[in-house]
């Protein structure tokens, strides 16, 4: 296995050529991130992560995170030492609010850490991905009390956070949450009930742990509307900051699954010796709508997994591909076996990945940037405009990219032939640990229903046709460009067939909701895909072509105009389509 | 305290380097990094430093077009201010010029209590610049360290032979070369590459240190050949069918390790 190389280049790229860092750096808010200085600290997050986190990665798998009589979790001893230091580099709070120690970084700059820190242990990354979580809703609703308290230590890292929202008849709907919070009377409440599936709700990594937890408080009014978010700290924290008692939650077991054994995934009990001591966040019923204020942030994070997870298959895979001799290629020298890296049929796998992974890092980055102009544009309208995309973005960049991950992490899968279906090159971990991402955080048929429902609502479609409108432009700038004809028409086609899925699910909206349900996931993937041609096409229009780097991503880029986009436009049937195909053999039948 | 590390920006070693056929070196013109080398003297500076109770870390490299990416590296360790040579007139200057140029540039920040360098660069290896240095400022020389401390006002190191090592006691200020891998670089922190940003680099050429630039002409040392190296022989697999530590003794005994 080849050990993972943080790619600076192609970073440094997406930040600047992509996402726009210049633009993102002339806003007040965001001044003292100038090129330079981000690209200078990204060089040295990149050696940090290849060198002190990515070789820890393999013990995630082989040890894996171990639960133990005493309620107590342990991760690989190697995971311990890697995060103290990742503590220590103060990278993690780089884009929180300076008042706690952060440095009020763009959100984008935040993702090319979060990229090289999943690449290099994506297990490990979660329970940093977690606590950033869990940040954002504190600093958003948490009182000042609890900023103060909490925020300093979660922002370093040395306090991790969690996520509580799942429970055995509340997954994707949230909803049905059953935990209990009773007042106290002093200000504080107990809370009582089980949680399942909590990332990193017991661990050894950090001194304590903050766990967000939503659950209902007397009367509340059923389903999402009455549910409130709740700070539970594992140990009390006492006046002086330093650590009380030990609270009522602990951690009955953790879960065998089929990757990221690395990061636990627990069952949390609250309550069992009367009632954990935990504190409203923000106003009661009002859970869902704080849960909403980090969701974007946290959705945005699981799709760079999948970018990040791609990424190590990928650079897997291309040294295998050097290495592995078999066959004579086309041209090559009698009696002698050529690298398989020679094969068209192995240049199209490795192609294949590359292409995706320059589209997922531009989606993923574009929409970070969406995210830190809507934050720092001094204009409501623009503002608005910039959320608007932003929110847009969110559920292509979550489907697509941990979608595609399956492809591509297959792909590199493939390309080891035998050898990747033994454990021992390691490319099949890679494989493994992507297929939670389709689930968590919102299954990829919640992000669909979220696209159709929410997003496609917004100006009735009009949020779609404009960035439609603006990568039209994309495609007349290509048709102007040598060798760059096919890749302009087939971008011109797909937007076409964007507009035209759009207008139907627009039309079938309220008439037929089965319909417009049944179409999403097909039109996610087709609008994410053309979204993805339109990012590539506008980058490479913009790189000098007659730089070897420039040319690959060019190269790159053509590929994934003439042999990925035009298998996405194909979708359009199924966007079409009624429901009736779907429900045409009775759920008994099946 | 003082203490002066020389530190030289070298072509990333993983990215593939290239020769200049003309003149059998090392092609300089990308982006150059801290060599690893040399991280060991900045971590050890900053541990000296610290055990002193105070003082500060400074840092000399000569590098071409003007290339600070490295010795930025070094300042967010934790290194306070550096001295740059750069000079189109010195490149192809040998191991002596070299050390009279960084010996220049250690008297441009006042001298120090002690000056470290690595035992040899990672991308040139000529492994004699250090010595010569101390020569030039008429300082005592102290090679291959592995462990050095200052205790009442005099060094000692412990240098690393082939046997095990020597307790070296000196008088300071001296030049000291440092063995890679004896101490735990420290990696930089956010704030360390934040603060490093605003640190004082003196960038100079060679006139400004009064050191003739004598560039390939005069040069004392040249590269005659290059040759490929050997491409690596696959190993010996040993199966184990119960005899295999004798195969293996036998093997380290061929290589006289035991
Ligand atoms: C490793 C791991 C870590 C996790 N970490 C956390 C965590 O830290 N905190 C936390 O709270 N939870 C966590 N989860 C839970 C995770 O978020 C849920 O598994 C997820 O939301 C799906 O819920 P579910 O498993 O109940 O599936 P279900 O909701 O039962 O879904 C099953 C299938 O039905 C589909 N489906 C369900 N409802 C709809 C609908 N309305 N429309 C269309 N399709 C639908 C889904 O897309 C899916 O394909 C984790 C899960 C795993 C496996």
């Amino acid at each position: 296995m080849a050990d993972y190389r943080a790619p600076i280049a192609d970073i440094s790229h997406a930040l600047t050529t992509v996402a726009g860092l210049d633009m993102i750096a002339s806003t007040d808010r965001f001044g003292h991130a100038d090129t330079e200085t981000v690209l200078g600290v990204i060089e040295e997050v990149g050696r940090f992560m290849t060198e002190v986190i990515a070789p820890t990665n393999r013990d995630g798998d082989n040890i894996r995170a171990q639960w133990h009589d005493d309620a107590s979790v342990t991760v690989p001893e190697s995971f311990g030492s890697a995060y103290r230091q990742y503590v220590e580099s103060g990278f993690g709070a780089m884009p929180f609010d300076p008042e706690y120690g952060g440095a009020g970084f763009p959100w984008v700059t935040a993702l090319a850490v979060q990229e090289m820190l999943n690449s290099a242990n994506m297990a490990m990354a979660l329970c940093p991905l977690l606590t950033q979580g869990a940040i954002d809703a504190l600093e958003a609703h948490g009182s000042l009390e609890q900023q103060q308290t909490y925020l300093p230590k979660m922002l370093t890292g040395e306090w991790a956070g969690t996520m509580n929202l799942s429970e055995p008849q509340a997954g994707s709907d949230v909803g049905a949450v059953r935990t209990k919070a009773e007042p106290a009377g002093d200000g504080s409440w107990r809370i009582t009930g089980t949680k399942i599936w909590i990332t990193f709700g017991e661990h050894d990594m950090t001194e304590n742990i903050v766990h967000l937890v939503l659950a209902r408080t007397p009367g509340a009014p059923p389903g999402t509307k009455g549910i409130s978010m709740f700070l539970v700290p594992k140990f009390l924290v006492n006046e002086d900051g330093s650590l009380g008692e030990r609270n009522d939650v602990i951690c009955v077991s953790i879960e065998h699954k089929l990757g990221i054994h690395g990061s636990p995934t627990c069952v949390m009990a609250y309550g069992e010796q009367g009632g954990a001591i935990g504190w409203l966040v923000g106003e009661e019923n009002e859970g869902m709508k704080n849960m909403f204020t980090m969701m974007n942030n946290a959705r945005l994070s699981v799709g760079l997994q999948g970018l990040a997870i791609a990424e190590r298959a990928y650079q897997d895979a291309v040294a295998y591909a050097l290495e592995r001799r078999q066959g004579r290629a086309i041209g090559a020298p009698a009696g002698e076996q050529s690298p398989i890296v020679e094969h068209p049929d192995v240049r199209r796998l490795l192609m294949f990945q590359r292409a995706w992974i320059d589209a997922m890092r531009a989606l993923t980055y574009t929409n970070a940037a969406f995210l830190d102009m809507a934050k720092a544009a001094t204009d409501p309208d623009d503002a608005k405009r910039w959320r608007e995309k932003a929110d847009l973005y969110i559920p292509l960049s979550k489907s697509l990219c941990t979608d595609v991950a399956q492809e591509t992490t297959s792909a590199a899968v493939q390309i080891f032939g035998g050898m990747g279906y033994v454990e021992e090159t390691g490319v099949a971990q890679h494989y493994r640990d992507a297929r939670i991402l389709p689930i968590y955080e919102g299954t990829n048929g919640i992000q669909a229903a979220d696209l159709v429902g929410r997003k496609l609502s917004m100006r009735s479609g009009g949020v779609i046709a404009d960035e439609l409108d603006r990568f039209q432009s994309v495609a007349d700038g290509l048709a102007k460009r040598d060798g760059m004809a096919n890749f302009a028409a087939n971008l011109s086609s797909a937007i076409t067939t964007c507009r035209q899925a759009t207008d139907h699910l627009v039309t079938v909206a309220a008439s037929d909701p089965a319909s417009l349900l049944g179409a999403s996931s097909p039109y996610l993937r087709l609008l994410g895909t053309t979204v993805c041609a339109g990012l590539l096409g506008g980058a490479a229009l913009k790189v000098d072509a007659d730089t070897p780097f420039g040319a690959s991503k060019v190269a790159a880029a053509r590929f994934f105009g003439e042999q990925i986009l035009p298998a996405a436009e194909g979708l359009s049937g199924a966007v079409h389509a009624t429901s009736e195909d779907l429900f045409a053999i009775a759920a008994d039948a099946f | 305290m003082k203490v002066i590390v020389c530190v030289k920006q070298i072509p990333d070693p993983a990215l593939p380097g290239e020769l200049d056929s003309a003149t059998n070196t090392l092609k300089r013109d990308g982006k150059l990094i801290l060599d690893e080398s040399d991280s060991y003297g900045v971590e050890m500076a900053l541990q000296l430093v610290d055990a002193a109770g105070g003082g500060e870390v400074a840092l000399v490299s000569m590098a071409p077009n003007g290339e600070v990416s490295g010795l930025r590296t070094a300042l967010a360790m934790g290194a306070a201010q550096g001295v740059l040579v750069s000079d189109p007139g010195l490149a192809g200057s040998d191991a002596l010029t070299t050390a009279k140029v960084l010996a220049a540039a250690v008297q441009r920040l006042g001298g120090a209590d002690l000056v470290l360098a690595g035992t040899e660069s990672s991308d040139g290896y000529t492994g004699t610049v250090p010595e010569q240095m101390a020569e030039v400022l008429g300082l005592p020389s102290v090679t291959f360290a592995k462990s050095v401390a200052v205790e009442g006002g005099s060094l000692k190191v412990n240098r690393q032979t082939e046997a095990g090592y020597d307790e070296v006691t000196c008088p300071l200020p001296a030049v000291v070369s440092v063995t890679a891998g004896v101490v735990e670089p420290r990696y930089p922190s956010f704030k360390g590459i934040m603060a490093a940003k605003s640190k004082p680099v003196d960038t100079v050429t060679a006139a400004d240190l009064g050191v003739t630039a004598t560039g390939w002409d005069a040069a004392g040392q040249q590269i005659t050949s290059v040759t490929q190296a050997p491409t690596r022989e696959a190993g010996e697999v040993i199966e184990d069918d119960g005899e295999a530590h004798v195969k293996i003794v036998e093997f380290l005994e061929g290589l006289k390790v035991i």
